[in-house]
């Protein structure tokens, strides 16, 4: 039975992981044709050092994932606290109205921005990209840290009010540091989000300002070159290093509070 | 050590009272618990007093000053939760000290003072684990040293010994009253276990309805309880409902039942309380109240035997006798009770 469990494990890691290992040797495969027999290479790599379209997109897909983690988590926490600890009228309401986006179909979306933001005059570009961005990944922000809620008593933070607290000290000096793994998870899910995004990418970018997945878009519809698979390999790399910290960091009970 | 006093206070939620005009007086020192049943508003009056709710109407005193309109984290409270509600992301000392830091008491002092109350509660030494390592009893023993470290004008509980085990809440309950007494806090203590109350308390607060029916030593409350509901909930009571006549009180069944309780004028009807272990199985003719009874189940609990008996005209009794001679009596017999005066109380509907 547990030979068969480990097998199955294998199975998985293998359908999830083969059609990457085989994109990532290609980067460093000689022919431009992807064909074999493999011949090991760095010219791709050279010619990605080159092909300023393809770098600029890939910077600027990791600063704006890196700034929509920043505020998605920020505000989606902040709308985390007063749906778990705040009583209000039309409390239940709001909360269901959080989750449909989730399930909304991209195209949808982009299309509702695209249009919105045209007749709005925010019009398209980096900012553009950005409230997209971080309005596409808060509700999952507000999923992640609300599941970590229900793990924090309340009368915890009563507790520290009964020892003197005030609710702002009691919610950084207690509620925070045990929240703080819940958090940096849902940091973790904005900034992959972001990351992954290409639909609404598309509708907002200008031909000036693009993110990764946009440019990989545009350029297979010119054709395909291994350096593709150069960036991608490294942005792979990336964004697995980004979430192993994460992994890292985000153990519980790593988080005594410092003073 | 302060006296705490609560004046008038009133609570709705919604369309319900869940306080009514409560007015009361901790006094310095003392140790009382608020007894009732489920809902009948402890914890909202303990949490009124701890200044977490604010009442509709009235006054919370503490000391000389009024609070009513002080926060919590402004009233010097010390209060025990019944989850403990230690924070688990700190140490034992680091937790006891929380309260110290915000009073500005940091460092060596600090320590010496949390040293002191982890050698109260008897954990000398588990200042540097972490909650989860120490069992339910030693965390509510540190939840107990973090509330008095800060050496509180009041120290309020809500059942914080009801998730222990039974064995290890009476152990709990002999150092809690021990601490109490050491320092000399005045404690308020919700509990719905009223041997609990009755034995760890200077005074007992009956509450019924958003109301305290009654407070007193715990002997005052239990041999001469004010209100039908205070005699039912606290202990075990037989209820004789008549008339009275000529100073005492005839029974419906006719039977004439005396009672040194002050009874209202003659034909008033008035309802007495006898508790189970005031009434004897004894047929010599030497109490005044006397009645017959059928026996219909016999409970042997070892030194105790409680026999629940009805009179020829259905009225249910309860009786529980010592375990003298080892004769226990047949379901079925029927049998003369008899009691005195002294323990035949007068109580209100
Ligand atoms: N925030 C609230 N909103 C509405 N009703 C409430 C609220 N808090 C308490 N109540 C009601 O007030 C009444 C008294 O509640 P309280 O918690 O004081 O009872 P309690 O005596 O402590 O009971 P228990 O022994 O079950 O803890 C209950 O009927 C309860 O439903
Ligand atoms: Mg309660």
């Amino acid at each position: 039975m547990r030979q068969l469990g480990r097998f199955y494990l294998i199975a998985i890691l293998l359908f999830l992981y083969t059609p990457i290992a085989v994109m990532m040797a290609m980067g460093f495969n000689e022919s431009p044709l992807y064909e074999l027999p493999f011949t090991f290479s760095t010219r791709w790599y050279e010619a990605l050092l080159s092909n300023q379209p393809l770098l600029k997109a890939g910077a600027n897909s990791i600063i704006i994932a890196l700034i929509t983690a920043v505020i998605a988590t920020t505000l989606g926490t902040m709308a985390s606290v007063a749906l778990s600890r705040r009583t209000f009228r039309g409390k239940s309401l709001l909360q269901l109205l959080l989750l449909p986006p989730i399930a909304i179909p991209w195209l949808i979306t982009g299309t509702a921005m695209l249009i919105f933001f045209y007749w709005s005059g925010i019009g398209r570009g980096m900012h553009a990209l950005l409230i997209g961005h971080v309005a596409l990944a808060i509700p999952y922000v507000v999923l992640v840290v609300g599941t970590g809620f229900k793990t924090v008593r309340a009368d915890l933070e009563e507790a520290a009010m009964s020892l003197g607290s005030t609710p702002v000290h009691a919610f950084f000096s207690v509620t925070l540091p045990l929240l703080y793994p819940s958090i940096l998870g849902a940091a973790l899910f904005a900034f992959a989000v972001s990351l992954d995004q290409f639909v609404i990418s598309y509708f907002l970018a200008t031909p000036g300002y693009t993110t990764l997945p946009v440019q990989i878009y545009s350029a297979i519809r010119k054709g395909f070159t291994p350096e593709i698979n150069a960036i991608s390999t490294l942005l792979l790399l990336g964004s697995m290093a980004v979430i192993l910290i994460f992994a890292r960091f985000a153990k519980p009970g790593d988080t005594r509070d410092k003073r | 050590m302060t006296n705490v006093k609560v004046k008038s206070v009133a609570k709705t939620y919604g369309p319900i009272p869940v306080l009514t005009d409560i007015s009361t007086e901790f006094q310095e020192g003392s140790f009382t618990s608020l007894l009732g049943p489920s809902g009948s508003g402890k914890t909202t009056l303990l949490r009124i007093i701890a200044g977490f709710i604010k009442p509709d109407e009235g006054v919370v005193m503490i000391g000389n000053s009024d609070v009513t309109n002080v926060p919590v984290w402004g009233r010097n409270i010390g209060m025990m939760f019944q989850s403990y509600a230690l924070f688990p992301h700190m140490t034992i000392a680091q937790n006891v000290a929380f309260g110290l830091e915000r009073r500005g008491i940091k460092g060596e002092a600090a320590r010496k003072e949390v040293d002191r109350a982890l050698e109260m509660v008897r954990l000398s030494g588990f200042g540097d684990r972490l909650p989860k390592q120490l069992s339910g009893g030693q965390q509510q023993r540190v939840a107990l040293a973090r509330a008095i470290v800060i050496k509180p004008s009041v120290l309020l509980l809500d059942e914080p010994l009801s998730a222990l085990d039974r064995r290890l809440r009476q152990e709990m309950q002999v150092e809690l009253l021990r601490i109490q007494r050491e320092s000399g806090l005045t404690t308020i203590f919700v509990t719905h276990d009223q041997e609990e109350a009755l034995t760890l308390s200077d005074k007992v607060a009956i509450l019924d309805r958003g109301r305290i029916v009654q407070i007193g030593d715990p002997e005052t409350v239990y041999e001469k309880p004010l209100t039908r509901f205070a005699a039912e909930f606290l202990g075990d009571s037989n209820f004789l409902s008549g008339k009275v006549e000529n100073g005492a009180v005839r029974l419906s069944n006719g039977t004439v039942v005396r009672s040194d309780s002050a009874l209202p004028g003659n034909g008033a009807d008035v309802t007495l309380a006898i508790r189970p272990e005031k009434m004897s199985l004894v047929t010599a003719d030497t109490q005044p109240n006397k009645l017959s009874a059928r026996i219909t189940t016999v409970i042997y609990a070892g030194p105790v035997l409680s026999y629940i008996l009805e009179t020829p005209d259905g009225l249910p009794l309860k009786l529980f006798a010592q375990n003298r001679d080892g004769r226990v009596l047949r379901e079925g017999e029927t049998v003369s009770l008899s009691w005195s005066p002294e323990h035949t109380i007068a109580v209100a509907n």
